[in-house]
């Protein structure tokens, strides 16, 4: 019997962007990556193969935190105490991008130089967080920007109450912004609308839906990615953005994750239970439509490198 | 697909003879359309619009149930690709396959059998087991029927499959697998006893040739294995989502019966590097009516318990908490009150926020009808009234001995009106994101 597949076909199709630029487009970065350009609904290959494989970024930070699971501290030991020596450990695990969290103790002079040792010292492109307080963000963000100036940063995290300055550093120094709202379809959509007001171009303008971790709201994050996606592909402007996703840091912060005594027998080994916490997050989100992942763990890393290598060739 | 009343009424004899009951067989169909008549009344109907209304009136994808003694495990009916759309209403049953010749197949059961985990008040286990016959079946379902009355899925050629059955009268197993080769011997082993039976093949093609072949010889609790590719090797993540998605698709879309039933998983095949727990995720996520581990360990099924359980939460009603006084981290009396309200994420946020940075805690949940804070603040379920209310209903100035309230800063506007309705306390505006409440309890109400 041969069975006729239906295929959907759409109007829409989510905007290209481009983070990092290379020498010669006027930044340091050995390479750029690409994401979005979806035309139909994640990895239906026998619809349009996606253009580009999500990207999985590598979450570091301007100071050691203290707020970690200690099996993250263990595993990059003292190369969380330099950026730049985690920057260049997350490039051999692995990771497409960098995102470094600036810390709330952060100096402007502090931020820069964080910002400018991990440039030098990896050439994968980077995103670079605030402390995420409205006020410090605006104040080390800025300075950054102006700093790293043609490098095609992502700058975040923009979200309703404070996007502006960001916005405006981001369009003098031809960088790109990560807009993020509360898990909520027209939340996010008033955000870009807002922010591509002020003159920044769509195809610079990442969209984070915000998630929960597995077993924390996951459901809410995974079902509005998929709405986003789908409105998206209806043709809806404001939604054609790739989709930025957090699940190391949703992930890492549960105590599935970050508690190993003192817990239940029936949650098993710890550091397995937190490795398949980061990875299945993640996993849930690619399947409904994540463009990049940002996480913590290498093995997560991996797991979730092998499952995207998986979902763009189809055998 | 349900038919319309105008639909059905086409199919009925249109003379409104009145004998149904009501005055023409236009009001018929409309009663019939919407559930409130039997077909049965009309007297007069044909055969042939008999059977077209009774197959439209079947879900387009089978409900299949195994059962054992006091167990059933249901896939299908589903209605939905997205479960925004309504929601997805059977989760896939979690098997773990053991082997029949397996010397250690006792203490396994036992210990699979006895996998209890809690999640937010729940209590989950393992669905059933899948017993590869590689050995003697009968000796093993009873050592399995020993430790467990879970349902059985049932791997292996008809004749091994077979000599097991007998010792599972009254039961609804699944056996695995018919396929291009058996699946005429498969076919009369499910019919001869009454059980489901899984069909494989490498195409949606084959799939739909075999399970039409099997219908007609009168088995029809059937279940779709799809992951499997001409060479008989387990296909990609890719692929697999693409046939997944397709023959829901099929089922619902199109009404395409040959293809509408559940489907059956078996993450730890795939071998391409991706691994079991991504795999399994995937199966949960992407339409799985039965998934069969290989792998019995806590450590991956408590976070699979938890995925299936978050993606087949029905998103129409959100998940509420009980609204009473939590204990975060073993409180003492002098430990800080925290108030937020029962909406499941707000609590659960709030909740991990303090658990995780190791600060004790009191906790008000008030109730607000499942809303969030600036939901049920702007809805006017989270006020001063129903705060005071709750501290007041739960007890609180008992247990505790400050009298020191935390509300959240989003709803700081309501600290004057609490402060009238709660003299005792002090009322103290917090963070208005938990993330930030660790913090505002150390600095803030330095809380050791």
């Amino acid at each position: 019997m041969a069975v006729e597949i239906p295929k959907d076909s759409w109007p829409g199709s989510v905007k290209e962007v481009t983070l990092g630029a290379t020498p010669a487009e006027g930044g340091t970065r050995s390479r750029t990556v690409t994401v979005g350009g979806e035309t139909t609904l994640p990895f239906m290959h026998f619809e349009a193969p996606p253009p580009h494989p999500p990207a999985i970024a590598i979450e570091i930070k301007s100071r050691r935190p203290q707020d970690w699971s200690p099996l993250l501290g263990e595993l990059w030991g003292a190369a969380m105490n330099a950026p730049a020596e985690w920057a260049r450990q997350a490039e051999d695990a692995d990771a497409d991008l960098l995102v470094l969290a600036l810390d709330i103790e952060d100096t402007v002079d502090d931020a820069v130089a964080a910002v400018q040792s991990v440039l030098q010292a990896s050439g994968l492109p980077l995103i670079v967080w605030g402390p995420g307080q409205a006020e410090k963000d605006n104040e080390l963000l800025v300075p950054v920007a102006e700093a790293t100036k043609g490098e095609r940063v992502v700058l975040g995290i923009c979200e309703d109450k404070n996007y502006r300055t960001i916005v405006a550093a981001a369009l003098a120094n031809d960088h790109l912004v990560q807009a993020r709202a509360p898990m909520d379809v027209n939340l996010s959509k008033q955000l870009n609308i807002l922010i591509s007001d002020m003159g920044l171009p769509l195809d610079r303008i990442l969209m984070d839906p915000t998630t929960g971790a597995l077993g924390y709201g996951i459901e809410y994050g995974y079902s509005v990615m998929e709405r986003l996606r789908l409105a998206a592909l209806q043709g809806d402007a404001m939604t054609q953005l790739p989709m930025i996703v957090t699940p190391g840091y949703e992930a890492w912060k549960t105590k599935e994750a970050k508690v190993g005594e003192g817990v239940p027998a029936a949650w098993g080994d710890w550091q397995a239970r937190a490795i398949y916490w980061e990875t299945l997050t993640a996993v849930a989100l690619l399947e409904s439509g994540a463009d990049i992942v940002v996480l913590r763990h290498p093995e997560s890393v991996q797991n979730v490198k092998q499952a995207i290598a998986n979902l763009m060739t189809p055998a | 697909m349900a038919l319309t009343g105008i639909q059905i009424y086409k199919l009925l004899p249109q003379t409104n003879c009145k004998e149904c009951g009501l005055p023409t067989c236009l009001a018929f169909a409309m009663k019939l359309a919407a559930k409130q008549v039997e077909l049965a009344a009309c007297p007069y109907v044909s055969e042939e619009s008999k059977a077209k209304l009774a197959a439209s009136a079947a879900p387009p994808i089978r409900l299949v149930t195994l059962k054992a003694d006091g167990h059933e495990v249901k896939a299908g009916n589903e209605v939905v690709l997205f479960r925004h759309e309504k929601t997805f209403y059977h989760k896939p049953g979690l098997f773990v396959r053991l082997k029949a010749a397996d010397p250690d197949l006792a203490a396994k059961v036992e210990a699979i059998e006895n996998y209890t985990v809690n999640y937010v008040g729940m209590d989950f286990t393992v669905d059933g087991f899948a017993l590869q016959a590689d050995g003697d079946l009968a000796a093993a379902i009873e050592t399995v029927r020993a430790a467990s009355k879970r349902p059985l899925i049932l791997i292996g050629e008809p004749q091994a499959l077979e000599s097991g059955l007998g010792a599972l009268a009254g039961e609804t197993p699944l056996l695995y697998a018919a396929d291009s080769s058996n699946w005429e011997a498969m076919a009369d082993l499910a019919a001869q006893h009454k059980c489901a039976l899984a069909v494989r093949g490498a195409s949606l093609d084959e799939l739909a040739d075999l399970t039409e072949k099997i219908k007609a010889k009168g088995v029809e609790d059937l279940v779709l294995d799809p992951g499997l590719n001409a060479e008989g090797r387990r296909v990609n993540m890719a692929t697999w989502l693409a046939r997944a998605t397709q023959i829901r698709r099929l089922a619902l879309k199109k009404n395409f019966r040959p293809l509408g039933y559940p489907l059956i998983t078996f993450p730890a095949e795939h071998q391409d590097g991706a691994g079991e727990a991504v795999h399994a995720a995937q199966h949960i996520a992407k339409y799985a009516g039965f998934i069969v581990l290989d792998t019995f360990a806590p450590e991956l099924l408590y976070p699979l318990l938890v995925l299936r359980e978050n993606i087949y939460t029905d998103p129409q009603k959100p998940i509420q908490v009980q609204p009473e006084l939590y204990e975060i981290n073993a409180p003492s009396p002098d430990a800080p009150v925290l108030v937020t309200t029962n909406f499941s994420i707000t609590y659960f946020a709030v909740a991990n926020e303090v658990e995780g940075a190791g600060l004790p805690a009191w906790l008000v949940v008030t109730d607000a009808e499942g809303m969030s804070v600036l939901t049920a603040w702007a809805a006017g379920k989270f006020d001063a009234e129903r705060i005071a209310k709750a501290v007041k209903d739960f007890k609180v100035a008992e247990k505790v001995r400050n009298r020191t309230l935390v509300i959240p800063g989003h709803v700081a506007v309501l600290s004057g009106e609490l402060e009238e309705e709660l003299p005792d306390w002090e009322i103290r505006v917090g963070p208005r994101e938990a993330v930030d409440l660790p913090a505002f309890m150390k600095q803030a109400l330095q809380t050791a």
